[in-house]
Formats: structure tokens, sequence, C-alpha cells
């Protein structure tokens, strides 16, 4: 089952007022994830992810800096470019041409992977006990 | 016996001696006359021994009525003195001599020949092609015409080769040699014997292009160790291989035999073949109708239907299948062991297939039935068609092998027309979307789509929309029909596939959208 990563509805990104001024997807001196060739079908070559990799950072103009993780154990197959180029649409489209990465789990994780992951109402509750919990501070 | 001359007389009378059939004698003795080999057996053995009596060539009695002579039997005795012409290196054989008085008693047994282990014997009888013959009766096949396949067991060869060598070298003292090329094959002689009563009883003639293949197995596991010596002598030619139960194959004995020098053969394997105790046996007789193959085109009108059938784990996701719709009734009429089915390209599950349709094959394995008139292949296309409304045939036919590859070819080179329903996000006015007709030849950039992306290959596809044509419908739907470079992606054109397809319908025209519906002509 093939995977997209994208910001979180929720994501400080995606909030009003915030200017993205650059995303870079060299995570450390050694791996960049531009660098990332996969061939075949069985995607040989990938740079394989778990759930705490890095994929990108991403800076905004009042100073901040983001690292947008993985989330997902899989194979990385590639890494939006089209955000570097156009790093608007990260904000405008962030669940459709906004993307970050296509990740391609193995085969037998897929379900517990599926399983692992919350539904969209189950991802609301979340943000509300967060506010709720935030507001009572 | 005409054929026969003064020349072989030294090795008709060692052959027999050592236990060897007069068919096989006659083979080594390189009489090329069919019609010889097709006497009786009996008539064969008694005009050898009359031949053998003789000092000088007899007239050809060979196949004149002779009402059944008493039948000799070949005793074999162990004598000393014979001449020690066959000293080889370390495998002295006491030859037997052969018991040339008549015997009185009547014995129908018949020793097994020691080159062709019965082949030549038995298996040329009535009985046998009487067996033959009811099996391929009774597996109920069309055909009108047969070609016999028999797989010898590979001792035979080796067999061949000895009593080759006692020959070449008896033949030697008269100053004579004998090429391995000059003597009769063993399977060539069997042929001439048993295709025409095998014609005969069949009602059809033998022909070697025929589809239709009876096939005999025989095996003598008496003797399958006498091959065992070769793998000693030249280990590199008997691999194990995984699929095959034995290292000794025919093709690999008889590589091995190619490749053995005469000196270490007759060290190992004795030299006239010792006499069989037994038969070959049958194994197997199978009979194989070659594939036929059936095509047309078809149409597809459900938008819940898989080409080939959908299974996973075990589980059908989605019933039925447009293979299996039409691969039913052709299966039934030809009665197949099995089918390959195959097309011209294919769609997805939620696409109609429309217009004159689509070219498929189906190839059909060992059918029992072949010959079929344009009527009743009509006649099987209105039974496809009236089976089911999801799918439609047309152009239903016989054809041969060679047209598959040509309607693949087809598959990368046609152009194809859509009809796609568009929807889009924010409302459009039929001015806007005007301008997707003027577009002509457009060049786009296709990653491999998302939803194929787990078992295809990464990569980028260029492919060219030749010409659009729009129809408004309302504010967020409009009818869309393309003319496109075969394998492009419609519905990744339409929404744009996360922007990993540019341009897309999306991006033309600045908005979200989807396809709803896709046809293809």
């Amino acid at each position: 089952r093939i995977c997209v990563i994208t910001l979180a509805e929720a994501h400080p990104l995606l909030q009003n007022g915030k200017t993205i001024t650059s995303i870079n997807y060299q995570i450390s001196a050694n791996c960049s994830r531009l660098q990332n060739k996969v061939s075949g079908k069985s995607k040989r070559g990938a740079q394989f992810l778990t759930e705490l990799a890095p994929l990108c950072r991403i800076s905004s103009s009042d100073g901040e800096e983001y690292t947008v993780y993985s989330c997902i154990r899989g194979r990385l197959i590639e890494v939006n470019e089209n955000i570097l180029s156009n790093p608007a649409i990260l904000q405008e489209k962030p669940s459709t041409e906004g993307y970050i990465a296509v990740v391609l789990p193995k085969f037998e994780e897929s379900k517990s992977i599926t399983q692992g992951l919350l539904t969209q109402k189950e991802y609301e509750e979340v943000l509300l006990k967060r506010l709720n919990s935030s507001s009572l501070n | 016996m005409s054929s026969l001359t003064e020349k072989d007389r030294p090795i008709v009378q060692l052959l027999l001696n050592t236990g060897t059939c007069p068919r096989c004698i006659l083979r080594f003795c390189c009489v090329g006359s069919q019609t010889l080999y097709r006497c009786p057996y009996k008539d064969l053995m008694k005009d050898l021994k009359e031949f053998l009596k003789n000092n000088q060539e007899k007239e050809d009695t060979v196949c004149s009525d002779v009402v059944d002579p008493p039948c000799k039997r070949i005793r074999l005795e162990h004598t000393d003195e014979r001449p020690d012409d066959l000293n080889h290196n370390g495998a002295l054989q006491q030859i037997p001599s052969v018991n040339n008085e008549n015997t009185a008693t009547e014995n129908s047994a018949v020793e097994v020949c020691n080159v062709c282990l019965g082949i030549l014997q038995e298996f040329c009888e009535v009985d046998f092609v009487k067996k033959v013959c009811q099996k391929v009766n009774s597996a109920d096949y069309q055909f009108t015409s047969f070609v016999f396949s028999v797989s010898l067991p590979p001792q035979l060869s080796v067999r061949e080769r000895a009593a080759w060598l006692l020959v070449k070298q008896e033949m030697g003292k008269l100053g004579l040699s004998l090429a391995k090329d000059d003597i009769v094959q063993l399977k060539e002689a069997y042929k001439w014997i048993i295709h025409p009563q095998l014609s005969e009883e069949l009602g059809v003639p033998a022909d070697g292009k025929s589809l239709f293949e009876v096939s005999v197995v025989f095996a003598h596991p008496e003797t399958d160790e006498e091959c065992h010596f070769l793998a000693t002598a030249c280990p590199d030619c008997f691999k194990p291989a995984k699929n095959k139960q034995s290292v000794f194959t025919r093709m690999a004995v008889i590589k091995a035999l190619e490749k053995i020098k005469e000196d270490d053969f007759l060290k190992h394997f004795p030299c006239p073949p010792g006499a069989p105790k037994n038969l070959c046996v049958a194994l197997e007789i199978q009979c194989n109708n070659g594939a036929v193959f059936v095509a047309g085109r078809y149409n597809k009108y459900s938008r819940n239907l898989p080409q080939t059938p959908w299974i996973i784990d075990g589980e059908r996701k989605l019933e039925s299948s447009v293979e299996e719709l039409i691969s039913e009734h052709v299966m039934a009429e030809f009665k197949a062991d099995s089918f390959n089915f195959s097309s011209s390209g294919r769609e997805d599950v939620d696409v109609r297939t429309l217009g004159n349709g689509r070219p498929f094959a189906i190839e059909l394995v060992n059918p029992r039935r072949i010959h079929f008139t344009a009527e009743e292949m009509k006649g099987l296309q209105q039974t496809i068609n009236n089976s089911s409304d999801k799918i439609q045939v047309r152009d239903l036919q016989l054809v041969t092998r060679s047209a598959i590859g040509r309607m693949k070819e087809g598959e990368e080179e046609k152009t194809k027309t859509y009809s796609a329903l568009i929807w889009t996000d924010k409302a459009i006015r039929k001015e806007d979307i005007a301008f997707l007709d003027d577009i002509k030849e457009l060049k786009l950039d296709q990653k491999t789509p998302l939803r194929v992306l787990h078992r295809r290959p990464l990569a980028v596809r260029c492919r060219i929309i030749h010409t659009m044509k729009s129809e408004y419908i309302d504010e967020h739907h409009f009818r869309l029909h393309l003319k496109t470079q075969a394998g492009t992606y419609i519905k990744e054109f339409v929404h744009g596939d996360f922007g990993r397809t540019k341009p897309s319908i999306g991006s033309l025209l600045n908005r979200t959208a989807d396809i709803l519906e896709l046809d293809v002509e």
C-alpha cells in the first residue's frame, strides 16, 4: 500500500501568518533525500525510513525550523521536488500537490501500519483534547 | 533374403548367437527396405536362419505366403570353444552358440532382444497397436492426422553402441568398415513398422507436421543402472537439474556416449550386451492436440467488471471477469485442458469499452475439438452474447499463433479515443473550457501513478494528447472527448495525481478536477 506523507492539518506551518523561507531535503552530512534513487518494481536502492526518520527541514520567516518526520516505516519512493521550486503549494494544497514524500511500506507490515493510524474523526478528537488542555492552563 | 549378401553372413551369425532379434540384425546390416521390417516376426526369423544355412544367395522368399512355420526356439548355451575374437580389455564374454537344429517343440517364447529390449519385437505386434488405438479412441479427440512420438529409455543407446562396436570389429576382420550413420536407427525402423498399422486402425494418415500427437513412453527398469558407468567416465555430462528425477536423461547419455573413448566404454560395458529377462514396458500412452487460437473483439458495458479474475489471498474481490465470461463458453465447445486469455491492452474495472471493441485472443491448450465451421463460430458468438449483458463479442474466429503477435504490436502503436465525465470544484462556464478544443498534440509528463506505484517501477512517461473536444454540462461538470497516444493515463491527466502528471486538466483550468466516468472506444 502506497503512502503519501503530507503536513497534518494542525501543523504550525499551515496556520496563518507563516511564510516559508526554505525547504531542505539534506537532512544530514551524508544523507539527502533528493539523492534517493529507486529501480524496478520492488524499488531497490530506496532509502529505508523508520518512524522517526527526518524527511526534510522547513524554515519559516519568523526564524522557526520544523522537521517533518516520516511517521511510517518503509522505502522512500520519492520526495516532492515541486515544493522546492514552488513552496507556496505546500501551504495552499498541503494534501495534494503540496505533499512531502511517497513511502512504500513492506507488504507484511501494511496492515499493522494502517491500524496504527488515526481516522479523521480520531484526529479531530486529539486536536480537541489538545485545545482543551491548553486552554485550561 | 535378397537384401543380405555374403558379407553379412558373419554379422548375422554373430548377432543371432548373442540374442539379437531379426529386425535389429537387419538394421546392423544396413537393410533399408521398409517392407522387409514389416514382415511378421516369425517369418523374418525363419528366413534369417535359412540364409545362414545356405551358402549362396537365396531368392527373395520374404513376405511370400508361408503357413506359420514351427517356431524355432533359440536355445542359448554356453560353450568354451567359441572363437576368441572378442577379447576386449577385461570384458571377455562367453559367447553362447545357437542351436541350429530344428526343434520339434513348438514353443512360442521369444527371447527378448539384447539391443532393442523388445521394441522391435513385442511392440510391433497387433496387440500393442490395438492397445494404443484404444487409448486414442477413448480419449475422444477430433483429428485428421497424427504424429507418433516415442520415448525410449537411455540404456538403449548404450546397448546400441555396444552392438555397433561388436559388429564393427567383426567387419574389420573382413576388411570392411561400418559407420555409425549407416546403421538403420531404431526409432526409424520402429516407425516404419508401426505407422502403417496405426494409420489403418485409426483411419487417418501419419504426418510429421500433425497437431495431434500420440506419445508413448517406454521404460526398462531392469537395466536402468546400465547407464551409470557413464557418470564416472564423463562426469561433466551429468549435472543434476532441479526438475528432473534422474540425471541420466537421454540427451545426457547420448552426449556422454559421444565423448567416451571406445576402450573406456568396453572396459565398463559388456560387449555384446547381456540378455535381458524382461521386455520394456509402455509406461504411458498419451494424446495431445496442438493449441488452437480463437480471437475476436469485446465490448465491456459494466463499470464493475475486471478483465481478469480479481482474487486476493484466495478471496474473490469482484464477481466474474471479462476473461471468464468469454472463455467459459469457448472452453465448453473446444473441450480443452486450459486456456490463456490475452488482449491488446486492457481497461480498468470501472471503465466501459465501447466502439468496435478491444481485440482479444484465447489460446486453447490441448483441445479435443478443433474444427469449427464459420456457422458454428457464429453460433458460439451468439451464445456468449446471449449469456451476459456485461460484455459482448464480435468477429469471433479461429486464428493462427502469429495473429497474437500482431495483436500485441498494436498495443503500443494505436491511438486511443476516450470519453471522460469531469467534475470541477470551482464553477465553470462554457467559455472556460472552450480553449481545450484548440489544444493539439499536448505533451504530458506522467510519473507512474500512485495507484499503480506499488506494482510498477517509478518512471516518467511522455505521452501526447492529440485532440480534445469538450461538452459543457453544468457549473461543475463537463464531458471531454480525447484522442491520445497509447499508454496515456487518462484519470491522472484529469486530476493531476498530486501534481505528478503535468499538465493536467486541473492545472489547465486552474481548478481541482476529478474524473467521474471514463469510457474507451
